[in-house]
């Protein structure tokens, strides 16, 4: 009963916030060309061109550089003074998977159950969501929108297999426009040792031993191994016919790239300890494995760097872990792990800090990080973990065209995004914020 | 049996002990000798955004007594001051934060009734909560410790100096106003946390909430009026006047009626604002700040005209449907329609922050350089009624300073000092030089503990050492308590929620 009126005090919302967004689109034209000339081109593929030019031709950068030659036909964007980057790529977040976190009916990022290896988050972004356009106008240009990720408010209910992550463009009228790669990553949530649970049922604390907890732990850890044998039986079956041959089981099915080592495993764990039980079991499983949060990383630097881990990075404005860590612990692992050899890129884990992932990667810069690291680890390393960097991240001929115009550094924190291209097309900057500050900014003086 | 099971636990006390000590080890350093304030401080040849009169390059602060004694380009060192050389970094005065939930012992929410004002957040200040020495090295030197949202009208709080390693009786600031907290809203009707089986608290509605502040103040109006008869009484030399019954509750409204008590209201959507206005008028207080207020930009001209002041956040947004219109212009706007406004945390972690948080106000609605420092600076200190004290690089006023080795607007500008009252309380270099001894230090001491574990697990085997009590005093020492402070708190990441309710 609740859930219904709930429902439908969220409806006409709902509509509203969905018209409100597609009117804002305008994006219907086909691919047109485009040349920005006499800009600052950071290509992040070699040193930065001063005055150059880059033009855009049918979705795709066609040419970049000092001396490029404007086609006929194109539209020129002369943007002295201003400096061209490949958009910001934010490789964990809930993207059109939940609009207000407190809000369930708004919410799907989280399937109930330990093991959903068959739902992907594509199915389930909404190209309406009001968090595009805002993400959007802070230079981000692309992201995973990644399901059992945690996030907001999250109930910190976690399943054991998510389901699987998909690279989306943040911009399109549905997501077929919208979408890079349906399928990048198996979200896996390492299982930890906890003493201490919340019970959402009976709305109260559970304590256990450690001894319980650790067979808790141990029954996951071997429920996982199962799964993931019986999933590699079922890749086999599935190399010796076709389904008429053996019972479809969509859940194993989707597990078979994975275990055939195609389709990387995302693993959520910060514990130093979560960590090398990850690394040591996806190694034994012959899974490829991508880290995700990370808190602890740089207690295993070593071992990351040898078995080839990349890491995406949990918030660097985040406290530390634990009470005894140096204050900046967090600040300064980038820098570590960059020193080490580790690869890894930032993340923002979320929907509403989307726009805080120029400030995190700034952050770690101030803490010892090389700029360049940083810069790449929100652009060109994303797209190399998750396996698009033929596609994506960096300024190069024959990319697609997802890029920002700034008058300055894309990672400071007064720094404006003046235009901005998502495969192609000049995309609006326009969103609910800016709207809703015209609006008010207008307001005629309130008679007191 | 007894007695031998006690005297098992012994080392295991010790152990315990040992291991109470790790965990606040990085309190234990800086807490045991806490800086003592040299007479005289000279810092020299910093860029010095004053707030209050405009930018100095080269410019030297004199510190006496723990006060700005001069601010200028050419100061000449006394004789037996000790000088800082702060070439090519920039001052600023202490940040202060608003909205804060550090140094609390415990949960910030008493969250059984709607009206808890009977409670205090001052009686549980906990000096050694890690997160003041954290904020601190944020560039924090005060912070206004509030009650949680979970009632219409919450717990009385208080404003607190950053003094780490001193006692909690040294943590408030003299002479500060001391505060309540209201909430409006989503928490206070308990719109998002239900307890399976519970009978709803009233309010549930924004309707009730109003109601609850209501019935309270017209109780609070006549609990006033039988003292006031009394005090009369006694003053017309009645001696056979019996005092009224003290009420533990009313007495802090009281206060906000007689304006000695400042309300703190939390609040988000335009109309709770405007009826909290209504109901301040109509029973003759002053709303001192509104907290949150991510619609004050529907309803600025509303607020400057009550002279009421907003403390807000930078860009949180869409957390809750009362947050769905939340903008990060909200600071710019409130601030051109003539409301004093600051940026505040709710967070420990995004208090470590402010400046940058302070800094996006240039991006979203233009602010200046000087409107957008002032929003964590002066401003709250004037909110919290403390600016002749504090918020300004002015002679006269606290030596509360940040050192920064950059503008500390930008996102690349990191705190190299932290003063309060001219004592040096965080000093980077220091903390860095200091993690090696205390890394050591640690180890040595999880070493001892080891070795007690290994000593008691010896005994443990000899036969009839040790009966259930030695079992039981062997439950596992590695195991952390969690923290026990309120989830609802710490929004930016995957947390359970908070029986009790929020604070944002």
């Amino acid at each position: 009963m609740k859930s219904i009126k709930q429902m439908l005090r969220i409806a006409p919302m709902m509509a509203a916030a969905c018209c409100f967004c597609l009117s804002a689109y305008g994006q219907s034209q086909p691919p047109s060309t485009y040349a920005l000339t006499h800009a600052k081109i950071f290509t992040l593929a070699g040193s930065p061109i001063e005055d150059g030019t880059l033009v855009i031709k049918d979705g795709k950068i066609a040419a970049v550089g000092a001396n490029v030659e404007v086609p006929a036909g194109a539209e020129v964007i002369d943007v002295k003074g201003l400096q061209i980057y490949p958009g910001l790529f934010d490789p964990i977040t809930q993207m059109g998977l939940s609009e207000v976190s407190a809000v369930n009916a708004t919410v799907d990022s989280t399937e109930t159950g330990a093991y959903n290896p068959d739902v992907v988050a594509a199915t389930a972004v909404s190209p309406s969501s009001e968090h595009i356009p805002v993400t959007r106008a802070a230079g981000i240009t692309e992201v995973l929108a990644v399901p059992d990720s945690g996030g907001f408010d999250s109930s910190g209910a976690r399943g054991v297999i998510g389901g699987q992550a998909s690279a989306i463009h943040l911009s399109g009228w549905t997501i077929n426009d919208m979408l890079i790669k349906k399928s990048v990553a198996m979200v896996i949530s390492w299982p930890v040792i906890e003493t201490r649970t919340f019970d959402f049922a009976t709305f109260s604390r559970k304590e256990k031993p450690f001894t319980e907890a650790k067979q808790d732990y141990e029954k996951q850890v071997n429920e996982l191994t199962d799964y993931l044998d019986r999933a590699r039986h079922y890749a086999q079956a599935m190399g010796h016919g076709g389904p008429s041959d053996y019972q479809r089981d969509l859940k194993l099915e989707a597990l078979a790239p994975v275990v055939r080592g195609q389709l990387p495993v995302l693993v959520f764990a910060n514990r130093v300890r979560d960590i090398r039980n990850a690394v040591e079991f996806c190694d034994k499983q012959k899974l490829k494995m991508i880290l995700a949060g990370g808190e602890e990383a740089y207690k295993v630097k070593d071992l990351l760097r040898s078995k080839g881990i990349p890491v995406i990075l949990r918030p660097t404005l985040s406290l530390p872990i634990d009470e005894d860590d140096a204050y900046d612990r967090l600040l300064s692992q980038p820098a570590e792990l960059a020193a080490a050899g580790v690869r890894f890129a930032f993340g923002s884990f979320d929907n509403s800090f989307a726009r805080r992932l120029g400030q995190q990667a700034a952050n770690a810069v101030a803490y010892g990080l090389p700029y360049d690291e940083a810069l790449k680890a929100v652009t060109v390393y994303p797209a190399e973990i998750f396996g698009v960097a033929d596609q994506l991240g960096t300024l190069e001929t024959g990319k697609i065209a997802n890029i920002i115009v700034t008058n300055g550094d894309p990672l400071e924190l007064s720094t404006e995004v003046k235009f901005l291209f998502i495969k192609g097309q000049r995309t609006s900057l326009d969103n609910r914020h800016q709207r809703l500050y015209e609006k008010y900014l207008n307001r005629p003086k309130a008679a007191n | 049996m007894r007695i031998a099971s006690f005297e098992i636990l012994k080392p295991w006390r010790t152990a315990v002990v040992c291991l109470l000590c790790l965990f606040a080890l990085p309190c234990l350093t800086p807490a045991a000798a806490p800086p003592d304030a040299p007479p005289v401080i000279l810092i020299q040849n910093a860029t010095i955004l004053t707030v209050s009169h405009g930018t100095i390059e080269h410019g030297s602060i004199l510190i006496k007594d723990g006060k700005i004694a001069e601010v200028g380009t050419s100061i000449k060192a006394p004789k037996d001051a000790q000088v800082f050389d702060a070439a090519g970094q920039f001052v600023i005065p202490g940040i202060i934060d608003c909205h804060s939930h550090i140094a609390v012992d415990g949960s910030v929410n008493e969250g059984s009734v709607s009206v808890s004002s009977i409670v205090n957040i001052a009686d549980v200040l906990n000096p050694d909560d890690i997160d003041i020495y954290r904020d601190l090295a944020g560039g924090v030197t005060v912070a206004n410790v509030l009650h949680g949202s979970a009632n219409s009208i919450g717990g009385q709080t208080v404003v607190i100096k950053l003094r780490w390693g001193l006692p909690a009786s040294k943590l408030p600031f003299e002479g500060a106003v001391p505060g309540i907290k209201f909430a409006l809203g989503e928490n206070p009707k308990r719109s998002n946390f239900s307890i399976p089986g519970a009978t709803p608290r009233y309010p549930t509605t924004r309707m009730g909430v109003e109601e609850t502040i209501r019935t309270a103040f017209a109780e609070a109006r006549d609990y006033k009026k039988t003292w006031d008869d009394y005090d009369k009484r006694v003053s017309g030399g009645d001696k056979n006047a019996i005092p009224p019954r003290r009420d533990l509750r009313l007495d802090p409204l009281v206060e906000v009626l007689e304006g000695k008590r400042y309300v703190h209201a939390h609040c988000y959507r335009e109309d709770e604002i405007l009826m909290l206005l209504r109901v301040a008028k109509e029973f003759g207080f002053k709303v001192r700040t509104l907290q949150h207020v991510l619609e004050g930009y529907k309803v600025a001209d509303e607020i400057a005209a009550a002279g009421t002041g907003a403390s807000t956040f930078s860009d949180w947004w869409a957390y809750k449907v009362e947050a769905y219109d939340a903008i990060p212009y909200n600071a710019a706007i409130m601030t051109r329609r003539g409301v004093i406004v600051s940026v505040n945390s709710d967070d420990a972690e995004e208090a470590t922050h402010l400046n940058q948080e302070a800094a996006k106000t240039m991006k979203y609605g233009g602010l200046t350089h000087e409107e957008a420092l002032k929003l964590v600076t002066l401003n709250p200190a004037i909110q919290l009624g403390i600016d002749k004290r504090v918020g300004s690089i002015d002679v006269g006023k606290d030596a509360d300073l940040v050192v920064y080795n950059h503008d500390p607007l930008s996102a690349y500008a990191v705190v190299q000092e932290t003063l309060i009252d001219g004592r040096v309380y965080f000093d980077r270099k220091r903390d860095i030089s200091e993690r090696e001894a205390r890394e050591k230090e640690k180890k040595a001491l999880m070493e001892k503990e080891k070795k007690a574990e290994e000593k008691k697990k010896a005994e443990e085997k000899k036969p009839g050492a040790a009966g259930e009590g030695g079992k039981k005093a062997g439950a596992r020492p590695d195991e952390k308590k969690p923290e026990e402070k309120n989830p609802g708190d710490k929004p930016k990441a995957p947390q359970t929620v908070a029986v009790s309710g929020g604070a944002r």
